[in-house]
């Protein structure tokens, strides 16, 4: 018989087992007889020699060797009744394990799809990228750099182990087809899209001799941009558009969601056709180089020929590239610091899965004390202790496993709005779904939990005394279960208090930095980024006209009270820094001290109200022809003039570029949190310079206006103004834009978003885990209390008060509740800590922190055990002792 | 799983395929056999004896069909297929080889090595 015949013939061999065992019992008594015993002492002889009818048999379905899979099946059917017939215990069990196990899924649910999928672009192991590094910089700051766009030239012909590809982060003023447009622009190296082998879906790719200066201009359109402007149509190849007053021939359209370090682009151009000087320059690094290494080249032999070759270009070009390597990595999907704040969660989620499992494990223990008659009938009737715990471990998996179905069918409704409450934009939030890793970590959580919260009740599975068991109630050896039941509360009480504590610290946190001085008035002040003319762009004398005309147009428009231009916001993306000294010997770039720079009009300070603290702040005064000055915040003049007055002193910023890089202070003013509420206090870079847009010289008139923002202070609510705002600053041409629109109340408030996100979270995490931790403290308190009844009954026979009884049953559950928290604090503080690597401006544990949240856990678990101290207290001394 | 034989480990196998190659029998004349032949040193615990026959039957080394017997009852017998005389073979002599190793071990002086 082949292995299903033995699962499916079940009844046929058990009648032929059945049968097999007569006939050797029969015959053994037979031969008894002829010996000359009594028929009823052969009967018995025999059964003793064959051990007992049940048991042999029990063994021979052993040998079967399908033996696990038939018990499997019967143990669920079993598991199945069980559960119907308590179906209040199956509900709460279900759902108690469906949130856990759910909340757990969405949070790996991201995690995978963020940190742990590789890149959308076909083998991505081989895909590389390389950065710039130079022991010239100071490297806590700045880090690694991209690349100079001839180093990358000189890399991509040299290299025989990669082959490389590069693009450039631009912008531009789309003004054909449609509306007027400023679009995400990236300048790509002809090779781009091959390496990523990513197809373009309609025409073709750049050719290398469009990648030159002085070809025909030609683009790639992004596909959302395609859709927007062309509705799709197919004839947008060999058409054009015209980007900053040039004209471009579309030649492809980039496939849907293709995405170039993380981000859509609108429009590609050829890098090698921009004849911008800073491209000539080795000394500037815009370029973001990728590469993928040629078939049978590993990484590190692409790292040592790329250092070569670094090393080639320092010794042809010390001026610029001394000291400069490159570093090749393998390209990583670019998710920012969104990593450790997934973990945390998933922690936290953990715990409250945790929670989830020791409160079921403690209502399975509840009901395995009143089944051990039932478990100790078995035992007696041939099953061995293994073959016990394995039918109550199926019970657990199989709830572990219902509860996980249930909570996946929770993760994938509640994924996507979880993914669009997460605050700012989740990095690769398109890759976030539900696949089959997710759902095999689903499955391994599950059976996990299973295991979890069935292993102490399948191990109580009676084995010994099995007489004493079958004689007696269930309720008097309940005694041993009591210990642990105790460890259950203590560890669902301590689990609570990790969340809670962490929730508090978080609110606190938030409170904390919301009260915190942005250092500018954030209200009624709008920020957008603003493209003039592409014409004006030409002509630097023209450039500083059509400022001079924005910021009167924009003056004019009713609500407006003051306009400033500004290239760089606080709270926002984008900041200039650079090395400054007191004097004029400066040290290398590496030991120099950063500041922020800020390039703005007079009206700055009052648009953002920012205080001014000594001297002046600019006025129309300050010229090209002028002496060059700056403004700087009280934490640069504390930095590097301690108690003196900066005013009228000088400081030497070597990279600044005019001026003769020396610059008199003329006034003071307060520090602006650049970082936003939360993350300034850490940053590496705090000190400010603020210098005026006026005096910059003609030769950095394009690039600063491609750059520039306005700031307007308005009297009425900021957004009411923009439209008129917008008509206002168009433009002769029609042809200048304003974007990426903000207010700086939205700005102040995105910026303490995570911290509202996470404390939010957290809060609910924390609830949810004292709501659990209070149900099982109330079932587990209900059933030792039910256990106690006779003991109650002779207690209050011999004078005890109902008062007595209450204070009884709340010391018992007190004494467990204080164990909790004795070992929940200590947790916590370690948890604190972990939080405060990873939540900027977090502030560390304070015991008003504990003092705020613990009474908060002491009255909820109290109100749990009320109920059943409550009725242990009308508990009838005579109907009690009648029990037994 | 089984009790404990006084037998050691894997002899009862190869007992019971010895006493089924001499032709098809049921279980409880296998036990008798066994008794019989090792003179009564060999106790076989019954306990064991059907969990053995169905795991060597599951196995493939034994084979089994319903008969009559000279009572006119019907029962099991078991009879080795040839894959059971190949492992019967083989075990009996590594049984062998196994006692004449331990006999010469045991045959060794006090005084030690010769």
């Amino acid at each position: 018989m082949n292995w299903w015949q033995r699962l499916f013939r079940r009844t046929k061999m058990e009648n032929q087992l059945e049968k097999e065992l007569r006939f050797h019992l029969d015959q053994h008594a037979s031969d008894l007889i002829a010996h000359g015993l009594s028929p009823d002492e052969a009967r018995r002889q025999s059964r003793l020699a064959l051990g007992g009818p049940e048991q042999a048999k029990e063994n021979c379905r052993d040998a079967r060797g399908t033996r696990w899979l038939e018990d499997l099946l019967r143990d669920f059917r079993y598991a199945i009744r069980m559960l119907q017939k308590q179906p209040s215990f199956a509900v709460v069990a279900l759902l108690t394990l469906a949130l856990g196990i759910g909340a757990t899924t969405v949070m790996f649910t991201l995690i995978n799809g963020v940190l742990l999928k590789p890149l959308p672009y076909s083998d991505p192991d081989k895909l590389v990228s390389v950065n710039g590094q130079s022991d010239r910089w100071n490297a806590e700051i700045f880090g690694e750099q991209n690349v100079a766009y001839l180093d990358f030239l000189d890399c991509a012909r040299e290299s025989r182990s990669l082959t490389i590809a590069a693009a450039l982060y631009n912008g531009g003023t789309v003004s054909e087809p449609g509306e007027p447009e400023y679009v995400d622009l990236r300048e790509i190296s002809s090779g781009l899209f091959s390496v990523l082998r990513v197809p373009i879906v309609q025409g073709r790719s750049f050719l290398p001799e469009e990648d030159r200066q002085g070809a025909a201009p030609v683009a790639i359109l992004g596909s959302g941009f395609w859709q927007r402007h062309f509705a799709g149509r197919t004839d947008a190849v060999g058409s054009s558009v015209v980007l900053d007053g040039k004209r471009f021939t579309i030649v492809g359209i980039a496939p849907a969601g293709f995405k170039l370090f993380g981000d859509e682009a609108d429009i590609y151009t050829p890098v090698g056709q921009d004849t911008a000087r800073y491209l000539r320059n080795r000394a500037a690094h815009p370029m973001h180089v990728v590469g993928r290494l040629q078939s049978g080249t590993t990484l590190s032999q692409a790292q040592n020929e790329l250092a070569l070759l670094g090393h080639h270009l320092a010794e042809q070009f010390p001026d610029t590239n001394a000291g400069r390597t490159f570093q090749v990595r393998s390209l990583r999907p670019n998710v920012g610091n969104v990593g450790s704040k997934l973990w945390l969660l998933l922690g936290a989620v953990g715990l409250v899965l945790l929670v989830a499992c020791v409160n079921v494990a403690s209502l399975l223990l509840a009901r395995a004390v009143s089944r051990e008659r039932e478990l100790a009938m078995r035992a007696a009737l041939g099953a061995s202790r293994g073959r016990l715990v394995r039918q109550c471990l199926t019970e657990s998996a199989m709830l572990g496993l219902a509860g996980g179905l249930l909570g996946v069918l929770i993760a994938a409704d509640g994924i996507r709005p979880f993914v669009q409450v997460w605050p700012g934009a989740l990095p690769r939030a398109e890759e976030v779904r539900v696949d089959w890793h997710v759902l095999l970590f689903a499955f391994g959580v599950s059976m996990l939990s299973g295991l979890l919260f069935g292993l102490a009740p399948a191990l109580r599975a009676p084995f010994s005394n099995l007489e004493q068991k079958l004689r007696t109630g269930a309720r008097s050896i309940a005694g041993s279960s009591r210990r642990l039941h105790g460890i259950f509360v203590i560890s669902e009480i301590a689990l609570a208090i990790i969340l809670l504590v962490s929730a508090g610290m978080l609110g606190r946190t938030l409170l904390h930095l919301s009260s915190l001085d942005a250092g500018v008035d954030v209200r009624n002040v709008l920020v957008t980024r603003m493209a003039l003319s592409p014409a004006t762009l030409a002509d630097p004398a023209k450039t500083r006209a059509a400022w001079k005309d924005v910021l009167a147009r924009a003056r004019n428009v009713p609500g407006v009270q003051s306009v400033a231009t500004v290239d760089t916001f606080p709270m926002r993306a984008g900041d200039n820094e650079e090395g400054y000294w007191t004097s004029a010997d400066v040290p290398p770039a590496n030991k120099l001290p950063f500041a922020l720079l800020t390039s703005v009009s007079p009206d700055y300070l009052n648009v953002m109200r920012i205080p001014l603290r000594r001297g002046r702040f600019f006025d129309d005064h300050d010229t090209v022809e002028s002496t060059p000055v700056i403004v700087i915040d009280d934490v640069l003049a504390r930095n590097a003039f301690g108690a003196q007055d900066p005013v009228g002193k000088r400081l030497w910023i070597p990279d600044m570029g005019y001026g003769g890089n020396v610059f008199e202070i003329v006034g003071v003013v307060g520090h602006v949190r650049h970082w936003g509420l939360a993350g300034d206090d850490q940053a590496k870079v705090r000190a400010q310079i603020y210098y005026p847009f006026a005096q910059l010289p003609d030769g950095f008139m394009h690039r600063w206006s491609e750059l520039m923002s306005i700031a307007v202070r308005t009297e009425i609510p900021p957004l009411s103004a923009l439209a008129s705002l917008r008509s206002a600053l168009k433009g002769v041409a029609g042809d200048q834009v304003l974007y990426e629109v903000r207010t700086m109340e939205q700005l102040a408030s995105e910026s303490l978003a995570e911290q509202r996100f996470l404390s939010l979270l957290f809060g609910i995490f924390a609830g949810l885990a004292l709501l659990l931790a209070c149900i099982g403290i109330y079932g587990v308190l209900a059933y030792l209390t039910g256990q106690r009844v006779p003991e109650i009954g002779v207690r209050m026979a011999l004078g005890a008060t109902a008062r007595d009884v209450i204070r009884l049953v709340l010391r018992q559950s007190l004494g467990m509740v204080f164990g909790g928290i004795a070992v929940g604090i200590v947790t916590a503080l370690a948890a604190g800590r972990l939080l405060m690597h990873t939540v900027d401006g977090m502030q560390s544990t304070e015991p008003s922190t504990l003092i705020l949240t613990i009474p908060v856990l002491v009255l909820a678990a109290l109100l749990a055990s009320f109920g059943p101290a409550l009725r242990a207290s009308r508990v009838d001394p005579v109907t009690a002792l009648r029990q037994d | 799983m089984a009790e404990k034989s006084d037998l050691p480990q894997g002899t009862l196998d190869l007992l019971i395929l010895k006493v089924v190659a001499l032709g098809p029998v049921h279980g409880y004349a296998i036990a008798q056999r066994l008794e019989q032949v090792s003179r009564g040193v060999v106790q076989v615990p019954q306990g064991s004896l059907y969990p053995a026959l169905h795991r060597l039957e599951n196995r493939g080394l034994l084979a089994a069909d319903w008969e009559e017997t000279e009572s006119g009852r019907e029962a099991k017998f078991y009879r080795l297929t040839r894959k059971g005389r190949t492992q019967l073979e083989t075990e009996a002599a590594t049984w062998q080889r196994l006692i004449d190793a331990v006999g010469l071990v045991l045959k060794l002086s006090e005084g030690g090595a010769e």
